[in-house]
């Protein structure tokens, strides 16, 4: 079991009922589950509503203009999808679409 | 022997690989879009901060000792920018008057929580702030406008409204200088939208950084025309700046949000695209339009050929009537500048009145906008 803080901010609070942080409990053994996996089970369970999960992901990853920030790192730095997650870690995904 | 993994996270040893690119001592924390780069936080906001005082320097925007109204949202671009026009100000000696100027529009719960969020910011960056309304100037609400003359076009009034209401403001406070948050991916957004429009007479200055109607006193600029919006987001959210973050319940008409999609999808497989649009809207000259005179087309008396007979031709083949289109006009019934007789703000609103019978608004808690969803969504 993995324990991390998901963070959904810059509006996309919006498809989870308002709620900005998250804590989130993977399955799996440390060194096992990617970011990947990460995505999907957040999609699953975070989500509020399965009509929103495309607000979210788009071609199997995370949706263009949603800025992904693993431990306040961007996650291009970090090996995206492939990245090992820890426990622990903070995952922050901001909506840069919305309002200027 | 205790291996790298045994160790609490922040202890383990920076790979050279994850260092700053430019001080090489810190572990870089993004990566550039424009280029790339990886740096760390401390160098990030010194090269977007740079850049910017770059920009500014280079197209001249500013003179010492002026007043300079910023169009303030409360959302992050408006915010970043109101932030670091603060910074440079007083790092680089602009000598600038700084004034927060805020449109509301009338729209329940959009609007006024981002109002609240300015009123912060005016705290926050100690600075002046007009908050001029659609309700004093056009005696309309953005929720009435929406009732009467659907949802599909409410960015074509907002943004005829928004952009008067901006220059009113300014008039108001004596400025002549209005500053916008628009950025590159916004400035890419809107070459790439003329084009597919076909908007060729919009095209050719659509990346101008500094824009000023003949006849009006009040120019208008864009420091952040070269700034990605994933720098602007990155900024604002390392510096924990307070921004506003929710989407006008009125969503961008389907045309420029495709346009939107489109865009950020190119982004993603080759980032530097923004700035090549912006790079190709820039050098574009748009070859004159082909004139024909009368005389000439009868073939005799050339010489008698004057330019009130030229007409000219379209694309489409078509030619234009005759009009006393003319810059520095003023408006017939409101006197803001136009090059027609009625501004486009008073011909939209005499479009409106024409309709305000219709809808009685009156007494809606969640404004009308949300109630004519509600409608919407309702089958009989």
């Amino acid at each position: 079991m993995i324990k991390v803080k998901v963070e959904f901010l810059g509006g996309l609070d919006v498809v989870s009922n308002g709620v900005r942080e998250h804590k989130v409990t993977l399955e799996g053994e440390e060194g096992q589950v990617t970011m990947k996996d990460l995505i999907d089970h957040v999609a699953k369970t975070v989500i509020c509503d399965a009509r929103d999960i495309p607000v979210f992901i788009q071609d199997d990853t995370v949706r263009a203009g949603i800025l992904v920030l693993i431990n306040d790192t961007d996650w291009e730095l970090e090996g995206m999808e492939d990245y090992v997650v820890e426990s622990g870690d903070v995952f922050t995904f901001t909506s840069t679409l919305h309002g200027g | 022997m205790s291996s790298s993994a045994d160790l609490p996270r922040k202890d383990r040893k920076i790979k050279p690989s994850a260092l700053c690119e430019l001080c090489h001592g810190r572990k870089a924390v993004m990566k550039r879009p424009k280029n790339l780069q990886k740096l760390c936080k401390e160098c990030f906001f010194l090269v977007f901060e740079t850049e910017i005082h770059n920009t500014i320097t280079s197209a001249k925007l500013f003179q010492k000792g002026e007043k300079v109204a910023i169009g303030a949202s409360g959302g992050k671009d408006s915010t970043v920018l109101a932030s670091i026009l603060k910074t440079l100000n007083e790092r680089y000696e602009y000598g600038l008057e700084l004034v927060l100027l805020s449109i509301d529009e009338g729209i329940k719960g959009y609007r006024d929580d981002s109002l609240a969020t300015v009123k912060r910011n005016q705290q926050q960056y100690e600075m002046e702030l007009e908050i001029v309304s659609y309700k004093e100037l056009y005696d309309w609400l953005m929720d009435e406008i929406v009732s009467c003359a659907g949802i599909r076009s409410s960015c074509t009034y907002c943004g005829v409204l928004r952009r008067q209401a901006l220059d009113r403001g300014a008039a108001k406070l004596g400025i002549h200088h209005v500053v916008t948050g628009h950025n590159a991916d916004d400035m890419a957004e809107t070459v790439l939208m003329n084009i597919l429009r076909g908007d060729t007479a919009r095209l050719e200055n659509s990346c101008s950084i500094l824009t000023q109607s003949s006849g009006s006193p009040i120019k208008r600029s864009k420091p952040f025309k070269y700034s990605y919006q994933k720098e602007i987001v990155l900024y604002a959210h390392y510096k924990k700046l307070d921004y506003f973050s929710t989407e006008c319940t009125y969503a961008p008409e389907a045309f420029r949000g495709t346009a939107r999609e489109l865009l950020k999808g190119l982004g993603a497989i080759r980032p530097s695209c923004i700035m090549d649009i912006i790079y190709s809207g820039e050098h574009f000259v748009l070859a004159q339009k082909k004139k024909v005179t009368k005389s000439y087309k009868n073939g005799r008396d050339k010489k008698a050929a004057t330019a009130e007979d030229e007409q000219e031709i379209n694309p489409d083949g078509s030619v234009a009537l005759k009009t006393t289109k003319r810059d520095g006009n003023t408006c017939e019934k409101c006197g803001y500048i136009t090059s027609n007789k009625i501004c486009k703000a008073c011909v939209l609103l005499a479009g409106l009145e024409a309709s305000r019978a219709k809808a009685s608004v009156d007494g809606s808690e969640e404004g009308a906008a949300k109630l004519g969803k509600t409608l919407e969504l309702l089958s009989f």
